[in-house]
């Protein structure tokens, strides 16, 4: 059998692979639609912020069926924040890459502000909110490790996800507008206002999730600094996974386990935890570089005479 | 180079000879063997139909594109041009019918954009009158590009390529953008750079302007040189026939295919007083009344993307502006350009099948039934390929175009729109699109289509209009009687 130092490791490599899998999942059905959403991390934190919020004022009310009401809220917050990007780019014509990243400052200020303030615990000592009670959490998939159920769903929805992608109409729509808008328009006659926008929708929903997961899952409370950067490493689990959800799955938890081993390297060889952001960086260097001698290689279309 | 005519071997060394130059984009032959001729310190005019080659020919010697073959000789000189720059250095200057101006800069500014060394305003404010004066082409060289009309951007793309010493001026389609008044000031600038020992190839596709300001005209036709000459040796007749493939004297092509009567009364495709705005072509259309009958193949001649807004409100594609507008609820479309508008060239073949109203499509793909579709679809419009599980890149443009036209008539549509549905493809697969066009009208489909091939207009449609000046107008299903049309809409 295994014996229990293993375990945990293991069971907490899943817990850290959690919100990388779910924003993972984000930035990739954004990418897949030529949706260039970098604005997971803020998403997931106003995911966090809103199922914080939900959880603390409506537990003694609902017990422990308000788990779902606040999943359900902090998807919701998510979706929200990034419409506001879907809006600025539809009526302004803004890059979502500067929106999104821009609404990733405001939205870390933003928890900044209410843990100092509105959701701040009573003694007004620390910044951050009180702790969600215990029927507020999420339960424990192994007992005696912290492994919660949020990986569970992760799975699910990965899953989920890839069947919406290959097998629906909607999820085609997506991927068609992502690989030749213009085809999509002419043949395909698909309303690209409209699935853009589901798109940041969908997208700004699972970074919300993956964050009220984090809330309900490992930390119990809101504070700074929740997320050691979870929305940028996401888009490194979506490009190496190539977009696929379900390989968003396994480059998750690849990812997941590096930084989970980072903090064991460094607490037990001395090995500075940084190294693994190099080594994140020069993966996504790396797949970056593949892709587009990849995509060189295809032979140029012929230069349409104007 | 004296085959052409005696006087050309008086001259000096030629300013620019293009020889035998070939280019292929895929299995598009752009051009084939062409060869050209400008005489230093003259007025060349490049005349063809869209899609001739004109500009290809023209970005080949301006060294953005590289040849298949052939040679580019400056002054006796054969060079190997592989970029703009290596033109610029030989000589060369080519104002793009798309300007490359920067809009937030000066008009000194970007009069030395691409220089090198230390950057002077005052002294390029001074070339910008200096040349202004000697050229006629005057600016203020303070005032921004952003605030300039398309004419005075125009005069600024051609002092910037004089500013770079140019002795050889390539002018791509000036006069389209202009007002008349301004087109007869520039053509008068052109002379006048001539006469101060410059050369300049006018490409245009207006006759008049050809005649009355070049030295010598060639014409390209699909890709080959048709016509090379001098210009008081032709006339406008004679250019339009060489534009249109026209032998001179030919008769009108007799009625030997029988095109099938229309089989009912009910018109399909209505439309009544619409007005059409010019987002495409840019020119609105007016008053644009036209009935499309069951089993009928209306044909539209037009120059230069004239009927490109047309076709896509009567594909259902765009809006109409104004006007009664009837169209059935389900349209076939074969877009001109397939591989950006028709398919997702990394979309394996059924996927593409599965985008034709994709749009409307809600709950699962049914896939395995897309797959039959898909399968039946290659079979029965001979879509040459190893399975249908291969990408729409894989395909060869005819191919491919097979496909397009295949899924749009899959579920029988009461009308298809086809923009140049044959273009850049080789005679079989010609052959086998106009087959498919004639079988689905058999079937009753109302079909509506627009080629710049007049041959197969006539051909293929059993009545004809030309889009020209703004309106769309009934002709007589002949060559010549179309070709006279769209030639008033050139000289007009």
């Amino acid at each position: 059998m295994i014996d229990l130092a293993t375990l945990t490791l293991v069971s907490d490599m899943l817990v850290r692979a959690t919100p990388l899998i779910l924003a993972g999942l984000a930035v990739a059905f954004a990418f897949q639609a030529g949706v260039l959403n970098i604005g997971a991390e803020g998403q997931l934190l106003i995911g966090a912020a809103s199922a914080t919020a939900i959880a603390l004022a409506a537990t003694p009310l609902l017990g422990r069926a308000v788990i779902l009401f606040s999943l359900t809220g902090g998807a919701a917050a998510g979706a929200l924040w990034a419409l506001i990007a879907a809006e600025l780019r539809r009526r302004y014509q803004v890059l979502e890459v500067i929106s999104t990243i821009m609404l990733n400052f405001v939205a870390i200020f933003l928890v900044g502000f209410l843990v100092r303030g509105p959701l701040q615990e009573p003694t007004h000592v620390y910044p951050q909110t009180l702790e969600l009670p215990p029927q507020a959490r999420l339960p424990l998939l192994i007992p005696g490790t912290r492994l919660h159920a949020g990986f569970a769903i992760a799975i699910i929805t990965c899953i989920t996800g890839w069947w919406i992608l290959r097998h629906t109409a909607a999820g085609f729509r997506l991927r068609v507008v992502g690989a030749n808008p213009d085809a999509a328009r002419m043949a395909g006659r698909i309303n690209i206002e409209k699935t853009a926008r589901n798109v940041f929708l969908i997208s700004g929903a699972l970074a919300g999730l993956a964050g009220a997961i984090e809330i309900h899952g490992v930390t119990f409370a809101l504070y700074e600094n929740l997320s050691p950067g979870y929305g940028y490493t996401a888009i490194a689990v979506a490009l190496l996974a190539a977009l696929n959800p379900l390989l968003v799955l396994i480059t998750g938890i690849f990812f997941g386990a590096l930084e989970t081993l980072a903090s064991a390297l460094q607490r037990d060889a001395g090995i500075p935890a940084t190294l693994v952001s190099v080594l994140e960086a020069a993966i996504i260097l790396l797949v970056l570089a593949v892709q587009s001698i990849r995509s060189r290689r295809v032979p140029r279309t012929a230069v349409s005479e104007t | 180079m004296s085959d052409f005519s005696p006087d050309f071997a008086l001259e000096s060394a030629p300013a620019l000879e293009l020889r035998n130059i070939s280019k292929r984009f895929g299995d598009l032959h752009a051009l084939t063997n062409v060869s050209l001729t400008l005489r230093a310190g003259t007025v060349h005019a490049l005349l063809g139909e869209n899609g001739a080659g004109k500009t290809t020919l023209m970005r080949i010697a301006f060294g953005m594109i590289s040849p298949d073959a052939g040679q580019v000789v400056i002054a006796n000189n054969p060079v190997k041009l592989r970029s703009p720059s290596d033109a610029i250095k030989a000589g060369i200057g080519m104002v793009h019918q798309h300007f490359m101006l920067v809009p937030a800069m000066s008009v000194a500014e970007n009069l030395e954009l691409g220089s090198t060394g230390r950057f002077d305003i005052a002294r390029a404010a001074q070339r910008v009158t200096t040349l202004g004066e000697e050229t006629g082409l005057k600016l203020d060289p303070y005032s921004k590009v952003s605030s300039l009309g398309v004419a005075a951007q125009q005069r600024l793309e051609i002092l910037r390529a004089l500013a770079r010493n140019a002795r050889i001026v390539i002018l791509d389609e000036p006069t389209a953008v202009l007002a008349p008044v301004e087109s007869r000031y520039l053509l008068t600038v052109m002379r006048k750079l001539v006469s101060q020992g410059r050369s300049v190839v006018l490409i245009t596709h207006k006759l008049r302007d050809a005649l009355q300001y070049a030295d010598d005209i060639s014409v390209l036709r699909h890709g080959r040189l048709v016509l090379h000459e001098t210009a008081n040796h032709v006339t406008e007749d004679s250019l339009a026939r060489a534009m249109l493939g026209q032998q001179p004297g030919e008769p009108p092509p007799s009625d030997s295919n029988p095109v099938p009567a229309p089989s009912s009364d009910i018109p399909v495709i209505q439309l009544r007083n619409a007005t059409i705005s010019g987002a495409l072509s840019g020119r609105s259309l007016h008053n644009v009344s036209l009935e499309v009958r069951r089993g009928e193949i209306v044909g539209i001649a037009a120059l230069n993307n004239a009927a490109a807004d047309l076709l896509r409100v009567l594909a259902h594609r765009a809006d109409a502006q104004d006007g009664i507008v009837t169209l059935p609820p389900n349209v076939g479309f074969v877009p001109e350009d397939r591989q950006r508008d028709a398919l997702v060239s990394d979309f394996r073949l059924f996927e593409n099948i599965a985008l034709r109203d994709s749009g409307a499509r809600s709950g699962q793909m049914p896939w395995p039934a897309i797959r039959t579709r898909t399968e039946s679809i290659v079979k029965q419009f001979d879509v040459r390929t190893t399975s249908s599980d291969v990408n729409a890149s894989a395909l060869s443009g005819g191919n491919q175009q097979k496909l397009v036209l295949g899924r749009e008539l899959d579920d029988d549509p009461a009308a298809l729109v086809a923009e140049n549905p044959t273009r850049g493809l080789d005679v079989l697969a010609t052959e086998n699109i106009k087959r498919q066009l004639r079988a689905a009208a058999a079937r009753g489909c109302a079909i509506v289509f627009y080629s710049s091939d007049l041959e197969e207009l006539v051909e293929l449609a059993s009545r004809t209009i030309v889009v020209r000046d703004g309106a769309v107008v009934p002709v007589d299903r002949s060559e010549e009687a179309i070709g006279f049309a769209l030639l008033q809409s050139t000289t007009a």
